[in-house]
């Protein structure tokens, strides 16, 4: 018999099949995902006006008020949660995939596997606890929300960046040895900036592991309505844990509580947005590629 | 030509006969011996070829030349390998300073992707922690792609990407990266494997350029590769499948291809195995 070359009526009924459930696959997951946005946006909208990038909750009852104060909490809390653990989880990445030899490495990756499914609430007990030892109970601050946050960012930019720099070629490590490089030249000059993209995305995905977290928060930044730039000292609001208090003590004007609520949440993706986008950005500026 | 400045790291001083002197040399990957009892002196500024069937140690052989087998997870070496009289293996050579006077090119061109092709011809100087005037690292790139036969081709494209180049303008920059750094001895494995036969030839011509002022010691597969372009060949083998591998016979090309002592060696240079 001649060889067909045609599709035979059963692959390609296989094939059509198959297509339909990868794509159906892809609208399930979609679904959920623009109702949400949807959802916030439409709901957020209503109070998504000047004062409430202005004003803080301070002395408000009722409507009006704003999240500023909240905002401003946000991004200094993520900002020293990241300062925090950029240093300490690429340092153990570059560490393990370096250097490591021997049974520590393993020791690392098994207590970061653990740490990685820490719950947030342990987190925010355990530096609670920390803090009462220290600084004698009731103390308050942004500072200490961030190392509680840290405990649950950690892990994720360790092995995250340690997927990234296993991603560099080993060859590339042998030619820079090959010319007779000390290790750490290896690192900065070769390792870096090959990694340095993919290491500024696990940044972000740690960023956005812990930028809406709340039940930490709660328990050592605790809430306040009005304004308070000092990480060291004193309550700091974050935009989920407002978002939880308006929606926990809504007084009698029940719709400016629940607008307030889902204009933060909006706010809130907006800002994970902008981190996006800028860290892209700042990567695009300031890597040497050369141009294509 | 760029006269060589010495290097921070120990220089290592010519102190008795030149060239490479490779003695008793084994080396291990933890419990496996991969090559045993390999001796051989290669004279300054000829062409050595290493062949041999797949896994008789040739790159073994080779990375032990500039202290690179021993960054593989526990790999040892015994035995020593003097360099102009210097024993590249002795208690105070830092293995840094000996990759700094032997440059190696790999078997798949490996320029680095995230620099132009500039940059890659200068990075063994910068990985120095050389700071470099701009006319000199100009003239550097210049003196270094020229030695590598990609001037002309390159003159116009130094600050596109070094990975934007064909596979065998790659292998010529990556020699040419090696050449930058002023190395004495040049240890290419295999670099032509990957080649088709214009880039093949145009690196072999290149080597042959390259024995006016270095040691080349090459891995080869290709036969007439090394009857072309080497003065000394080794024929290296297995004694025992999964033993180490141990020289066979070392002479000039011409007596190992024509007239070889060892029936092994004429059966692998003549096509006939086992
Ligand atoms: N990194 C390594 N770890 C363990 N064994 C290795 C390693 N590299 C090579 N070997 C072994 O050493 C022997 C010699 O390898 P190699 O020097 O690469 O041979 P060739 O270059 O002649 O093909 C082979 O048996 C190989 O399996
Ligand atoms: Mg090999």
């Amino acid at each position: 018999m001649n060889p067909t070359y045609t599709l035979s009526a059963g692959r390609r009924r296989a094939n059509r099949l198959a297509t339909v459930a990868v794509t159906g696959a892809v609208f399930l997951a979609l679904i959920p995902l623009v109702w949400l946005l949807v959802t916030v946006v439409s709901r957020g909208f209503a109070r998504l006006d000047a004062q409430f990038f202005t004003w803080s909750m301070r002395g408000v009852v009722g409507e009006g008020g704003g999240a500023i104060h909240a905002i401003v909490g946000t991004v200094l809390i993520t900002a020293a949660t990241t300062a925090i653990c950029v240093p300490i989880g690429v340092g153990t990445a570059i560490y393990l995939v370096e250097y490591g030899r021997g049974w520590l490495p393993r020791v690392i990756r098994f207590v970061v596997v653990v740490l990685t499914g820490l719950p947030s609430i342990v987190a925010g007990l355990f530096v609670y606890a920390v803090i009462m030892a220290i600084c004698g109970p009731g103390t308050r601050s942004g500072l200490a929300g961030a190392a509680a946050l840290s405990l649950l960012m950690i892990p994720v930019v360790i092995t995250s960046s340690e997927e990234i720099l296993a991603l560099v070629p080993n060859r590339l490590r042998e030619a820079a040895i090959g010319l007779g490089a000390t290790k750490h030249r290896i690192i900065t000059t070769v390792i870096w900036p090959h990694a340095l993209s993919g290491i500024v995305a696990a940044v972000m995905l740690g960023v956005c592991r812990i930028i809406g977290e709340t039940a930490p928060l709660l328990l050592v930044a605790g809430f306040a309505d009005s304004m308070n730039t000092d990480l060291t000292s004193g309550r700091m609001s974050t935009l989920p844990v407002y978002i939880y208090s308006q929606w926990q003590n809504k007084g009698a004007n029940l719709a400016a509580y629940d607008n307030r609520a889902w204009t933060a949440a909006l706010v809130l993706i907006g800002l994970v947005l902008i981190f996006a986008v800028a860290s892209r950005l700042i990567v695009r500026l300031t890597s040497s590629r050369p141009q294509r | 030509m760029i006269h060589p400045q010495p290097t921070r790291q120990q220089p290592l001083v010519a102190t008795a006969a030149e060239g490479l002197e490779i003695a008793h040399v084994s080396a291990h990957y933890g419990g496996f011996e991969a090559i045993r009892d390999v001796s051989l002196t290669i004279a300054p500024r000829t062409i050595t070829a290493l062949i041999g069937g797949s896994g008789c140690g040739k790159s073994t052989l080779l990375r032990t030349i500039n202290r690179m087998h021993e960054t593989c997870d526990q790999a040892s070496v015994t035995g020593s390998i003097r360099l102009d009289g210097t024993d590249l293996y002795g208690p105070d050579i830092d293995p840094v300073a000996v990759r700094r006077v032997i440059g190696m090119v790999f078997q798949r061109a490996n320029p680095f992707p995230t620099m132009s092709v500039r940059d890659n011809v200068l990075v063994g100087l910068r990985l120095r922690n050389r700071r470099l005037s701009r006319d000199h690292a100009q003239d550097v790139v210049e003196m270094s792609l020229r030695a590598a036969n990609l001037w002309d081709d390159v003159k116009d494209r130094l600050n596109r990407p070094g990975a934007s180049l064909s596979g065998g303008q790659q292998q010529r920059l990556c020699i040419a990266r090696v050449i930058a750094v002023e190395p004495k001895v040049i240890l290419m494995d295999e670099p032509c494997s990957a080649l088709d036969p214009i880039s093949t030839a145009a690196i072999e011509d290149l080597m042959i350029n390259l024995r006016r002022d270095y040691t080349v010691v090459i891995v080869t597969h290709n036969m007439q590769q090394a009857a072309r372009v080497a003065d000394k060949t080794a024929f290296l083998s297995v004694s025992s499948p999964g033993g180490p591998g141990t020289v066979v016979e070392y002479a000039d090309t011409d007596t190992i291809f024509h007239h070889p002592t060892q029936s092994a060696t004429a059966d692998y240079v003549g096509g006939r195995f086992g």
